[in-house]
Formats: C-alpha cells, sequence, structure tokens
C-alpha cells in the first residue's frame, strides 16, 4: 500500500510478553528448589524400588484365607456407601433447589451456598475424623462422613444446573395457576433429570471409593480392615484387600453405567 | 350503567384500569392503559416492538408486577392477587407465547395436560394423577389441533408450527375465560401464521373467549380481529374497530410512512 511508509517495521501482533516469560522462569526456579531442599535423588528414588520389590514379593500371592473377615468389610463398606448416597441426594435435591438463585431469593440461596460451600471445605479424612471424635467409632460416623461429602459436591452442581435452566418453560407452567410444587416438578425437574441421574450416580461411584477410606480412620468399612492388616504386616491380606476393592469399584462402574443407560 | 355492570359481572370480562409499569423508577412503559374487554373473539393489539405490548399482556397474569392501576377480573383486583387467589385466578387466563415455551423433554400430550396443573394439588402433581376427564379433555384438545398421531412424541421433536399448537391446546386445556397470545405468530412462515391465527379464532368463538393477540403484522390483524388496539409509546392511541383504522393511525403508531405501501 501507497500510503504505508516501508522503512517502518510494523510490530508482530504476537509480541513476547516478559511478566509470563518472567512467571514461567520463576517457576522453575521454585520446582528446581523444592526438590533440592526435600533431598530427592536418583539413589533415593532406586532405594526406594527396591523396598518397593520387597513389599510385592510380599504381597504374592494374595492371602483369601480370612475371607469372612473380608466380606464383612466389603459388605459393611457397600452399605456405608448406599445408605451415604442415598440420604446425600436426597438431601441435596433440597438444598440444591433452595440454593438456585434464578429461582429463590438471595436470603434463601446465600445461607444455602455458605452451607454447600461448608460442606465442601474439609477433605473426607478431615469430615471423618471429626466426625469419629464426635459420634464414636463405627459406620455411623462413616455415613455421616459421606453424606456431607456428597452434600458438598452434588448439591453444589444440582444448583448449578438449575441455574441453566430455561425459564421460558417455567414461566408457562406459571401461568397455568399451578403451585410452586407443581412448577418444580413439571417444568424445573424435567430439565434437569437427566443431569441430575448423570451427578448421582457419580456421586454412587465416589461413595463406594471413599466409604473404603473412612474405615482407615476408624469410620467403618473395609478400609479399618485395611489399615490392621498393614499395622500386622500381613500383606499378603492387603493384597487381597486390594483386590477386593478394585471388584468393588469395578462393579459400581457397571451398576452406573446400567443407571445411566436406564434414564437417558 | 346498569348493563355496565352486568357485562362486568360476566366471567370472560376484563377491565384494565390506569395501568403503568416501569422497569426503572421514573421511566415508565406503561403509561396509564385502559381497556374494557368483554366479549369474544380475537382482539388485536398492534404496536411498534418495545412499546410494552408484552409487558401489557404479562401484567394481566401477573408474570409481570405492575407499578400502579387495576385489572379487574371475577370481580377482584388482580393487581392485589397474591398466594391461592392468584392462582386460581391465573388458572382462567391461558397463554399463548412467541417461541411456544413448551416444556420439552415432556411429550406432546403430557404438555397439554399441563394446562391442569392449576386444578390440581402438590400431592396429584408429584403422582401425575390427572383425572380420566382431563386425559379425555388433552386428546380431544390434541384432535381439534390436528396432533393426534404425534400425542406421545417429545415436544422438542416438532416443527415450529406444530409446537404452537400445543402451546394453544395447553392454554384452552385451562378453560380459560380469557386468551393472552404473545406475538403467536412471529417465529413463524405466513402460512402457518394464518393456520395460528385461524385456529385461535376458532377457539375464541366455539368457546366463547376472548382473545388478546399481540401482533405486528398489521394486515394479518386487520384479517382477523373484531376489535383493534393500536399502542405507541406506552399509551392506547387506537382502540376500535379494524376498518377504521387508517394510514393516520398508523403513522402515528408506528411512526413514519415509507413502510406504509
Amino acid at each position: 500500500m501507497a500510503g504505508v511508509n516501508a522503512s517502518k517495521h510494523l510490530d508482530n501482533p504476537f509480541k513476547r510478553n516478559w511478566l509470563i516469560t518472567g512467571l514461567w522462569a520463576l517457576v522453575a526456579v521454585y520446582l528446581i528448589y523444592s526438590v533440592q531442599t526435600m533431598g530427592l535423588s536418583w539413589t533415593r528414588f532406586s532405594e526406594g524400588l527396591g523396598h518397593a520389590g520387597q513389599l510385592f514379593d510380599r504381597m504374592f500371592p494374595p492371602n483369601f484365607e480370612r475371607w469372612e473377615l473380608l466380606l464383612s468389610g466389603l459388605a459393611e463398606s457397600l452399605e456405608i456407601a448406599i445408605i451415604a448416597s442415598v440420604t446425600g441426594i436426597f438431601l441435596s435435591l433440597f438444598l440444591g433447589l433452595f440454593a438456585a438463585r434464578n429461582l429463590m431469593p438471595s436470603w434463601v440461596t446465600i445461607p444455602m451456598r455458605g452451607l454447600i460451600a461448608l460442606c465442601r471445605t474439609f477433605h473426607p479424612v478431615i469430615i471423618a475424623i471429626l466426625f469419629v471424635k464426635s459420634v464414636g467409632f463405627g459406620a455411623l460416623a462413616g455415613i455421616l462422613t459421606l453424606v456431607v461429602a456428597s452434600i458438598g459436591f452434588i448439591a453444589k452442581l444440582f444448583a448449578e444446573a438449575i441455574e441453566e435452566i430455561s425459564l421460558k418453560q417455567v414461566e408457562a407452567i406459571r401461568a397455568t395457576g399451578a403451585g410452586f410444587v407443581s412448577l418444580i416438578l413439571f417444568s424445573v425437574m424435567p430439565q434437569v433429570f437427566s443431569r441430575f441421574i448423570g451427578f448421582s450416580t457419580y456421586q454412587l461411584d465416589s461413595n463406594l471409593r471413599n466409604s473404603t477410606m473412612v474405615g482407615i480412620v476408624g469410620a467403618g468399612g473395609l478400609g479399618g480392615t485395611l489399615f490392621s492388616a498393614f499395622q500386622r504386616f500381613d500383606y499378603d491380606f492387603v493384597a487381597a484387600i486390594l483386590i477386593t476393592i478394585i471388584a468393588l469399584i469395578m462393579f459400581g462402574e457397571f451398576l452406573s453405567n446400567i443407571v445411566r443407560r436406564i434414564f437417558r | 350503567m346498569t348493563a355496565a355492570t352486568d357485562i362486568s359481572n360476566a366471567p370472560n370480562a376484563l377491565k384494565i384500569l390506569g395501568l403503568q409499569k416501569e422497569y426503572i423508577p421514573g421511566k415508565p412503559i406503561l403509561k396509564g392503559i385502559n381497556i374494557e374487554i368483554n366479549t369474544p373473539g380475537i382482539i388485536a393489539i398492534i404496536g411498534p416492538s418495545g412499546t410494552g405490548k408484552s409487558t401489557l399482556l404479562r401484567c394481566i397474569n401477573r408474570l409481570i408486577e405492575p407499578t400502579a392501576g387495576e385489572i379487574i377480573f371475577h370481580q377482584s383486583n388482580l393487581c392485589l392477587a397474591k398466594g391461592r387467589q392468584l392462582r386460581q385466578l391465573r388458572r382462567h387466563v391461558g397463554m399463548v407465547f412467541q417461541e411456544y415455551n413448551l416444556v420439552e423433554r415432556l411429550s406432546v400430550i403430557e404438555n397439554v395436560l399441563t394446562g391442569r396443573l392449576g386444578y390440581m394439588s402438590a400431592w396429584q402433581a408429584w403422582r401425575r394423577k390427572f383425572s380420566q376427564d382431563d386425559i379425555d379433555m388433552a386428546f380431544q384438545l390434541l384432535e381439534a389441533v390436528g396432533l393426534t398421531e404425534h400425542a406421545n412424541k417429545r415436544a422438542d421433536s416438532l416443527s415450529g408450527g406444530q409446537r404452537q399448537r400445543v402451546g394453544i391446546a395447553r392454554a384452552v386445556m385451562q378453560d380459560p375465560h380469557i386468551l393472552l397470545a404473545d406475538e403467536p405468530t412471529s417465529s413463524l412462515d405466513p402460512k402457518t401464521a394464518v393456520e395460528i391465527m385461524e385456529l385461535l379464532e376458532k377457539f375464541a368463538e366455539e368457546k366463547n373467549i376472548p382473545t388478546l393477540v399481540n401482533i405486528h403484522d398489521v394486515n394479518l390483524a386487520r384479517r382477523f380481529a373484531k376489535r383493534m388496539i393500536g399502542m405507541s409509546d406506552g399509551i392506547v392511541v387506537y382502540d376500535g374497530a379494524p376498518e377504521g383504522i387508517t394510514d393516520d393511525h398508523l403513522k402515528q403508531i408506528y411512526g413514519g410512512e415509507s413502510w406504509l405501501v
């Protein structure tokens, strides 16, 4: 173009951003510093691998001799997961609805969102310890832990799903003179139901996994059996428990696939 | 005077007095609307976009809260109704929407049946306990709008014209004493638009329902309306027979004249 001065170079729009380059350099430096202060080295790593080899030797073959103990732990874990999932999902339906900002006034949603956020704040291990200390050892503490964990996770997702619905459909049902409950049942639920099923099966999956963990801090289930086997160095029994947990999780996956297929 | 009182006591009489609506304080969109409705048939409300036609209809069934004024229906002021009383008045006011507003994941017949929700308790709604009469009526209405073979399809699988027919069936299912239609033809092609207007006219006459239709197509309005209300800038500037509306009125309502060919 005639108007452009040929001797003047125009800037490349993809400029190097020195701030971002600097930040990356900082991350790299911190990473090297951290590795050094923790004394991580190749020799330490290969030494560790040797230990792992010994452990694996002692784990095989897995020992299923105490299968009755294993089975009762498994049953308890399964019960904890199912009870906690049903209760947690049921409560989350209401909490999620009351936390949806498009349907509820802010004086309802703000406390609800606070409650849900509180349920999400702590890792299940910490909640499990708190419940073991407050309600005592056993399955009840595990159930309460997973109920809280379920609420923290799916009540939030439920609320978000409800906030994304089309309000036109809600408006139309409201115009028929329907009351609040009918409004929810016939204009909100049809729009979110399949997503709710998705979230719920995911939560069941996650509760199954976590139900084997809460036992480690004394809140019932297979985790307790696992922990004591570790402490007695019964590594072949540990292997048996781990295999059982894998089977349990795969069974859960299978179950949630079926549920999802039914409700698609 | 006594005659006028008699008319306003009829179940399908509607009287709007000094209706005002401000979304932003000090900037009214409806500036004192007075309309009296008591005869069945299509009453077309014409006017440019943004002049408050939609707001007016939504004030009548209180999907939008009016700022001031009265709406007398069933001898009570709709503007003051609350809770159960509001819902009971609402169920006699059917509404048809521009974008149909069907519950997309429910089937066609289920959508028609939702018109009865205002008559059911929450417990009945939870158990999907529609009465046999309601179910029979829903299928009859579906036949009347020509969608019998689509009854069990999901609403979102229908075409625009078909969806609007479902929307009309749902509104008539409410046993309405008055029908509101907010731009019912604006999302449709000209041929389908005429069919939808014919359907609204048919129900208005068969069931003796005054039907308020927001519409911006003047010719379509003239063709079907028994009465036309012209709105401009938040006030009613014409209210009378369709034959009485002149180019001067239209210029006043829409502004300019280059579009009047």
